[in-house]
């Protein structure tokens, strides 16, 4: 059975139709890539993943997005623990106005998954440890976390997803604002972190989306135009344009 | 306006088709030199081939350069990639021209062992051969291709009926032993020459469908 299995999926912001009868499988432990023109639906489409969309009042979905054989559009999903189960990190990062400890803690404490204190600092640390942070912070822990790095302050983020221990992770554009080096140790942690959970991308980097992935996704006007073995779509694509769009040729 | 990568891709195409072009001269003028026991032109051949290094060297960097700065993909990777990997054959067919060459130096100062027959019509065949791999390079034409890698049977042939007439030369005639031992030679380059022409193919199947068929008996 897939992790995620998307049937049919139209999404609508109004009248405005974004996503056109999508239908998409993705097994666990799966790092697939969205890729595709700036408003192709990609994010959207992350969205709906984990239910991100509800927040806006004109959004409509139809179709089906079932996640571990369950459709989480069913009228008595909680949202809450849905979104626990699918995390998510942001193109920015944004971490809380509060310590680094504070931050990796609060979904731990808000969701009381912990047992008790103890518990709490071992289930922090290994979050960190997780989102290859620990060795950066440990000494420094009830420090803000506004003074870390933009790529520790995304990796932070990612450590916050982690710790409410997800089994998929939402990454969109989780590296567009960083540097050459933060971009490679998120894309190293994203390798890493396929050996326990299920993790989608969305991506403008194409090269990043040919190193870290092992399926790549191209969407276009709302629509999934292809779906291959991320080799396959860089170096022999089914569809034209995926062709003219990995060569840069799209008009 | 074209993009900057077709601009170099087109570029990249043109320096091999000038290398092919360059090396398809080089292996006539080799036979030439032998079949009309022309050794000034056989020191040309040799003395050209310093050329196709050249040119092989800059296709090499200009391949990298097109890797590094543009990162082609799908169609144009595979161009890229044909390009640097038909480069260094068309140096080794070059080679062969020049080993060939080599030969006529020596086989011309000596009286002329037998009438030139099979070997110029392997040459042609080979000279063909790669023509035509080059232009289906160009087309990006597999079928062609497929074709061309059969035609390599016929140089095949040729070789082995070459081998065993000059065998019975050095059996009946062991004086001719040294001559026809350096024809056996030339014989043996021409032989490669079309193998390597069946490698340019399987490139050209690569570029156009992306499919490895080297070593695959399903071609």
């Amino acid at each position: 059975m897939s992790k995620i299995s998307v049937s049919n999926l139209n999404f609508f912001y109004g009248k405005a139709q974004a996503l056109h009868d999508i239908s998409l499988d993705i097994p666990e432990r799966e790092v697939i890539a969205f890729v595709g023109p700036s408003g192709c639906g990609k994010s959207t489409f992350l969205r709906t993943l984990n239910r991100m969309n509800d927040t806006i009042p004109s959004a409509r979905v139809e179709g089906q997005v079932l996640i571990d054989g369950k459709n989480i559009y069913e009228a008595n999903t909680d949202v809450a623990s849905l979104r626990r189960k699918v995390g998510m990190v942001f193109q920015k990062s944004n971490p809380f106005p509060k310590s680094i400890f504070e931050n990796v803690a609060y979904g731990v404490r808000i969701n009381g998954i912990h047992k008790d204190k103890a518990d709490l600092n071992v289930r922090v640390e290994k979050a960190l440890h997780d989102a290859a942070l620990l060795d950066e912070v440990k000494d420094r822990m009830n420090t803000s976390a506004f003074g870390l790095s933009g790529g520790q302050q995304q990796r932070l983020c990612i450590a916050r997803a982690l710790a409410v221990q997800p089994e998929v992770i939402l990454m969109d554009e989780p590296a567009s604002a960083l540097d050459p080096i933060a971009t490679q140790k998120i894309e190293e942690l994203v390798v890493e972190l396929k050996k326990q959970y299920t993790i989608v991308i969305v991506t403008h980097n194409m090269q990043q989306a040919a190193r870290v992935s092992d399926r790549t996704a191209f969407f276009m006007l709302g629509k999934l135009v292809e779906v291959n073995p991320t080799q396959k779509m860089f170096t022999n694509p089914d569809e034209k344009l995926t062709e003219d769009y990995v060569t840069g040729r799209f008009g | 306006m074209d993009r900057i990568i077709d601009q170099q891709l087109d570029l990249l195409r043109d320096k091999l088709l000038l290398l092919g072009g360059t090396t398809e001269a080089a292996l006539q003028r080799a036979m030439r030199s032998l079949t009309e026991r022309d050794s000034k032109l056989a020191k040309q051949v040799l003395e050209d081939d310093k050329i196709i290094d050249q040119m092989e060297l800059d296709i090499d960097r200009f391949s990298v350069e097109i890797l590094a700065l543009q990162q082609p993909a799908a169609h144009d990777l595979r161009f890229v990639i044909s390009v640097a990997k038909i480069t260094p054959i068309l140096e080794r067919i070059a080679d062969h021209a020049g080993s060939i060459a080599k030969a006529a130096l020596v086989l011309n100062d000596e009286p002329q062992l037998k009438k030139y027959v099979d070997l110029p019509m392997m040459a042609d065949n080979a000279a063909e051969m790669l023509r035509t791999a080059l232009d289906a390079f160009t087309a990006e034409d597999a079928t062609a291709s497929r074709r061309i890698i059969e035609q390599d049977k016929v140089i095949d042939k040729s070789y082995k009926r070459v081998f065993d007439e000059l065998i019975t030369i050095m059996i009946d005639n062991p004086s001719a032993t040294a001559s026809a031992a350096h024809l056996l030679f030339v014989a043996k380059h021409l032989e490669r020459i079309g193998d390597y022409v069946k490698d340019i193919c399987e490139l050209n199947v690569y570029l156009r469908e992306a499919a490895f068929i080297k070593h695959s008996k399903i071609q």
